[in-house]
């Protein structure tokens, strides 16, 4: 019994050892092949859309209620001690530098995280990879360095329309339900609010981006056993680039904020 | 027909996957312009042997040799010009799914021989009249087609830069026997028109006998006996005749346990 325990402990860090070190490997001969030519921007410009574009509906939809729930919860809140005037730059702190970033990472790793993982890996089961090869295409060229840039460049887009439905959900709830002056409530909006807090947000969402492909990406490569396999590595795609988003937030965070 | 040295030269070559041995010793010659034709059962390495020639794999041991020049540890620029003389028809066709029917039959002129779309378009559609298929295919999706009508873009997208070599993966699997006999007479066409050296796996013996010049049999990741087609019903071999025949007693005994 207590053996059987300690063997379970061992296949587990070696399992661990085992992907990490695969997606170490992954992860340098994918930048290697984002950074040589060819450059497939037809598939570049595809993805760029299916990420983008196809995303703006959830992620806006995700932006506005969260702007909108900040600027109840911090009113009611700092109602205890009469700081209700701090609503305005509440909402755009916490937009900016972590909800817009790190929701949208989160709904996007679900959405485009998840169909990534799913395409290459049905790729990978039905032989489409190595006929890829066979056709003298690079699949790291062709299906994974576009991802990457794809995802890498449209994030910080996607955060910064998330960054303005969010704070304009929080202006509704603030001039139509808890009665503040549209003109103070935007004043109040911008005067505490510097650079450094939009920008963090956007490092923030090129990282997040550039993990959701890559983890995405590598599920999908390495499947393998049919549908079973597929749908495995659609979960991991997801899990794992949820856990990574959480996970490198608190580091740039600390690098950013932290002195 | 191996008048020169061969087209391919297969050596010693081992292949294993963890404690499972594939390939276990495979030596096997194909000359130019020869079609060879590998039969055995499921699992006894058929796919792993083709794999491991177009670098797919790496093989653990041995020489495969394309055109006299060894190509066992090829990668990258090398390895490409190697596969440049390749065409692979895969068993399930795996046509791109997100790309039209000609532009998977153009694939390797555009993306490798940097042709422009418009002529790269021209060659696909007329290699697609080849293997009899009208031009209005060309705009389909691969999953508005049929199974065989998948196989035989498969076909053209493996014909369509005109390679020296062509590999079949049981081309007639999952076919009726009417589509699977259509299939063999275009892979004879095909090899008449081009001139290819052909290597084929199967193990569907009608196939076998309509494209085959020699027939090798692999049992137990080796190379068990080698012979012209027509010597194939009588070649004195237990175990060719018993997979032949499509005998269940016999010396082959099917692993139904691991």
């Amino acid at each position: 019994m207590n053996l059987n325990f300690l063997a379970i402990i061992g296949r587990m860090v070696l399992s661990f050892l085992r992907h990490a070190g695969r997606l170490a490997v992954f992860t340098v001969v994918s930048l290697l092949h984002c950074f040589t030519p060819p450059f497939f921007l037809r598939n570049i410009g595809r993805q760029m859309v299916e990420i983008g574009y196809y995303s703006l509906p959830v992620v806006g939809l995700t932006a506005i209620f969260s702007g909108m729930v900040l600027a109840l919860q911090s009113h009611t809140g700092f109602a205890r001690f009469s700081a209700e005037g701090a609503v305005a730059t509440v909402v755009v702190l916490s937009m900016t530098r972590e909800l817009g970033p790190v929701l949208a990472g989160l709904m996007v790793a679900g959405r485009v995280g998840a169909s990534m993982a799913a395409e290459i890996g049905t790729m990978r089961v039905t032989e489409q990879i190595d006929a890829l090869t066979t056709l003298e295409t690079n699949p790291y060229k062709y299906l994974v360095a576009p991802r990457l840039w794809a995802a890498t460049l449209m994030l910080p887009l996607l955060v910064l329309v998330a960054d303005i439905i969010g704070v304009f959900g929080g202006y509704l709830v603030g001039t139509y339900k808890l009665g503040f002056n549209p003109v103070n409530y935007i004043k109040r909006t911008f005067d505490y609010l510097e650079f450094v807090d939009v920008f963090s947000g956007l490092v923030k969402a090129a990282v997040f981006g550039f993990l959701i492909a890559l983890i995405g990406c590598y599920n999908g490569y390495m499947s393998k056993g049919g549908a079973q396999g597929v749908g495995q590595a659609t979960r991991n795609a997801v899990v794992g680039a949820s856990i990574l988003i959480l996970t490198a937030n608190y580091i740039i965070t600390e690098l950013f904020f932290s002195r | 027909m191996t008048t020169d040295q061969p087209k391919i030269k297969i050596r010693g070559v081992r292949k294993s996957f963890g404690p499972k041995t594939v390939l276990d010793g495979v030596d096997l010659d194909v000359g130019r312009g020869e079609s060879v034709v590998i039969i055995g059962g499921s699992g006894t390495g058929k796919s792993v042997l083709l794999k491991c020639i177009l670098g797919l794999l790496q093989p653990d041991a041995g020489s495969i040799r394309i055109d006299g020049q060894e190509t066992a540890k090829l990668t990258g620029k090398a390895r490409d010009q190697v596969l440049h003389k390749f065409g692979m028809l895969f068993q399930g066709a795996a046509l791109f799914d997100s790309l039209t029917v000609w532009e998977n039959v153009a694939f390797r002129l555009i993306h490798g021989d940097k042709m422009p779309r418009r002529d790269a378009r021209e060659i696909a559609v007329e290699t697609l009249r080849q293997v009899g298929l009208s031009p209005d295919v060309a705009d389909l999706m691969p999953a508005e087609l049929s199974g065989g009508m998948q196989k035989r873009v498969g076909l053209a997208r493996a014909i369509a830069a005109k390679p020296d070599i062509i590999f079949f993966d049981e081309p007639t699997t999952g076919l009726d026997p009417i589509m699977a006999d259509v299939i063999n007479d275009l892979i004879v066409a095909c090899r008449e028109q081009l001139g290819a050296t052909t290597l084929s796996i199967t193990h569907d013996m009608a196939s076998a006998r309509k494209i085959a010049d020699r027939v090798a049999m692999i049992y137990h990741g080796r190379i068990i006996w080698v012979g012209d087609a027509a010597a194939v019903e009588a070649s004195g071999n237990p175990y060719v005749d018993q997979f032949v025949h499509g005998r269940a007693e016999g010396p082959i005994k099917m692993e139904l346990r691991r």
